[in-house]
């Protein structure tokens, strides 16, 4: 079958591959994000499933359930949730990404849609899922409370969005700019800026006036003796995520 | 992309079998690719081995579902009695006593033999809905790619999974073809493994006695039967396999003592060979390493299939909540997981009897002194001994669930 694909330069596919395969080893550059992200599955994979009543021992607990994916880098959430039997939209404001991200989900022999485009773009398209992952990305936008509008509209009624992102305070500076750019390097420097770190309070605000209805919040602790992630119901103090429903 | 499996595992003996279990148990696809032709493993005396089962590895086997048709065949342990002596002359008199009645989950571990066990499994498998064996194949290569792994068997078979586990023994060739190194090295000693009758009843009591050239423990099957691990230097055990039964309970009876009555062979007669044999790593991209092909250890203190077991019920935790995430569970960093779990617990273990065996296998004035006050003083801590007790029964540390008796 002819498919327009063949008329990409192999030269280019070589370099996408070789990005992709930075993007998927887990001690390259994307180590921090590798040793989070069972965690944030968990989080994530458990939500949906209380949502939706899912059953996650099932082979494919998630068919049926159209998921967007933003900010989706090498898709290291979009193939989890294809692969638990998902339709997902993988979207990405940096055009660089989508090639990689597509080259490496044939390589896993996973169909996913990975988009170069925002959610404000595809919130004004009138698209819509019934589960928005908003992980690492809000810390990120110029204009939050126009972003999670837009978060907003992408939701079926009683859609779920899960957003993660990193508290403001001392231990947070500490934490994600010393800490993890500047001492282990896990974050090229630069990464963030703290001035745009937001505290769960202000976060679950910005999304009642979103119009969502939040429900949950848990923090992302790292234990640095057994050198892994767990989910804590009190320590909100660095990385955290929520999870919002849209009613009606 | 077409896969025969998720998971490919090499070695059908007892650590593959249970494996091959849990995870098809757990809703996922297994080969199970086994070197012996089908109905060999359920021979009577295919092997002549006890286990002493630690009551986590008894509680993983009733999460899986075979403990009830292997109760009646197993013998509770109600008590361990740890002696240095020497034959001929009796055990000191510091004496090393561990009794379940000090810790409140009831029995501290259950004799089974091999036969039980193994036909057990043998009879579970090919009912298993998920599970398919491929018996009297082997591996003769493997490739891993990215996305999966392949393997050719020696018939020109091909099979296709995300993750090969290599079940495989302490030579592992699953492991030696990944490019695993191993450490280790032979105790020049051979494990004499027999069942005996006996007159009296033995109350459920697991005896240890620490004899010059290894240990001798006469552990209580069901009935008036006992099984005996007799650990002599290779050429020992060599001479004393080769008489004939009434020669072989000549050299027994006055190790064994008289406590238990008069003794008879109630079975076959098999040696086994001593060694260490640990695996540098038990885990490389889409491929793990799971009993004696991650670690053979001195069978000194009965640890060597409680290990094994220990690694099949956190090996496929790691790989069915990877699963359950979305992962791919084939990906080294889901595998070292396994490997960070089991790595650690495994390097204890093996300086441990070691350890214990160098202590103990020794006929030096200075180190038994030293021994009998050592066995004499931790009998007289209670809080010490306890400890021991819950270590035995292999109840302390992270247990993966199945050890504690609950599902994936």
């Amino acid at each position: 079958m002819q498919t327009s694909e063949t008329t990409v330069d192999p030269a280019e596919i070589a370099k996408f591959e070789a990005m992709a395969a930075e993007w998927w080893d887990p001690n390259g550059k994307f180590k921090p994000l590798h040793m989070l992200n069972p965690c944030r599955l968990d989080y994530i994979s458990s939500q949906i499933a209380a949502e939706f009543g899912r059953d996650l021992t099932a082979p494919m607990p998630f068919e049926g359930l159209r998921i967007l994916d933003i900010g989706c880098g090498g898709g290291l959430l979009s193939e989890p949730m294809a692969r638990l039997g998902a339709t997902v939209v993988g979207a990405d404001a940096a055009e660089r990404n989508i090639p990689v991200a597509r080259v490496h989900a044939e390589q896993s022999g996973l169909q996913i849609d990975y988009r170069h485009t925002t959610a404000e773009a595809m919130a004004e398209a009138g698209e819509q899922f019934d589960v928005v992952l908003n992980m690492e990305v809000v810390e990120h936008v110029s204009d939050p409370p126009a972003y999670l509008r837009a978060c907003h509209d992408l939701l079926k009624s009683g859609g779920l969005m899960v957003c993660s992102t990193i508290n403001r305070n001392p231990k947070s500076f500490m934490m994600a700019i010393v800490g993890a750019e500047f001492v282990m390097r896990w974050l090229p420097k630069g990464t963030h800026e703290w001035s745009k770190f937001i505290t769960p309070d202000e976060l679950f605000s910005l999304i009642s006036r979103a119009g969502l209805d939040p429900v949950d919040r848990k923090g992302f602790v790292f234990n640095p003796v057994t050198w892994n992630w767990s989910l804590s119901d009190k320590d909100l103090s660095v990385n955290y995520v929520t999870a919002s429903i849209r009613r009606g | 992309m077409t896969r025969d499996a998720d998971i490919l595992i090499v070695g059908g003996g007892l650590n593959g079998a249970t494996l091959a279990l849990a995870l098809a148990q757990a809703g996922m696809t297994v080969t199970l690719i086994d070197a012996q032709p089908a109905g060999v493993q359920s021979r009577d005396d295919f092997d002549g081995r006890g286990y002493a089962l630690a009551l986590s590895s008894q509680r993983l086997l009733k999460a899986i579902g075979l403990w009830g048709g292997l109760a009646e065949h197993s013998q509770p342990i109600l008590e361990i009695k740890v002696t240095d002596g020497r034959a001929g002359e009796g055990p000191s008199p510091f004496v090393l006593e561990f009794d379940h009645a000090e810790i409140e989950e009831g029995p501290m571990g259950y004799m089974l033999e091999d036969r039980f066990l193994r036909q057990a499994l043998q009879a579970r498998l090919p009912e298993t809905p998920g599970l398919t064996v491929l018996p009297g194949e082997t591996v003769t290569d493997h490739e891993v790619t990215d996305a999966g792994v392949s393997v050719t068997l020696a018939s020109g078979k091909r099979l296709s999974a995300k993750l090969l586990v290599g079940c495989d023994g302490a030579s592992s060739p699953t492991g030696a073809r990944a490019g695993i190194k191993r450490t280790g090295w032979g105790y020049g000693q051979t494990a004499l493994v027999c069942a005996v009758a006996h007159e009296h009843p033995h109350h459920g009591i697991a005896h240890q006695f620490f004899m010059p050239p290894g240990p001798l423990a006469i552990l209580p099957l069901t009935g008036n039967r006992s099984s005996i691990v007799w650990t002599e230097t290779e050429a020992e055990a060599q001479r004393i396999q080769a008489m004939d039964d009434a020669g072989y309970l000549e050299e027994l009876r006055p190790r064994f003592g008289d406590f238990l009555g008069e003794i008879s062979l109630a079975g076959a007669r098999f040696t086994y060979p001593l060694f260490l044999s640990v695996a540098d790593r038990f885990a490389a991209p889409r491929l793990a390493l799971v009993g004696d092909a991650a670690h053979r250890v001195h069978p000194i203190a009965g640890q060597g299939l409680n290990a094994g077991l220990k690694d099949v019920a956190a090996l496929a935790q790691v790989v069915v909540e990877a699963r359950r995430r979305g992962e791919d569970f084939g990906r080294i960093d889901v595998l070292e997981r396994y490997q960070r779990w089991r790595r650690f617990d495994t390097a204890t273990l093996a300086v441990a009897t070691d350890g214990f065996n160098r202590l103990f296998s020794n006929d030096n004035p200075l180190l038994r002194l030293a021994r009998d006050l050592g066995l004499g003083a931790v009998n007289a801590m209670p809080g010490l001994r306890r400890s021991f007790i819950r270590e035995a029964a292999g109840l302390t540390g992270d247990l993966p669930r199945l050890l504690q008796g609950r599902a994936i």
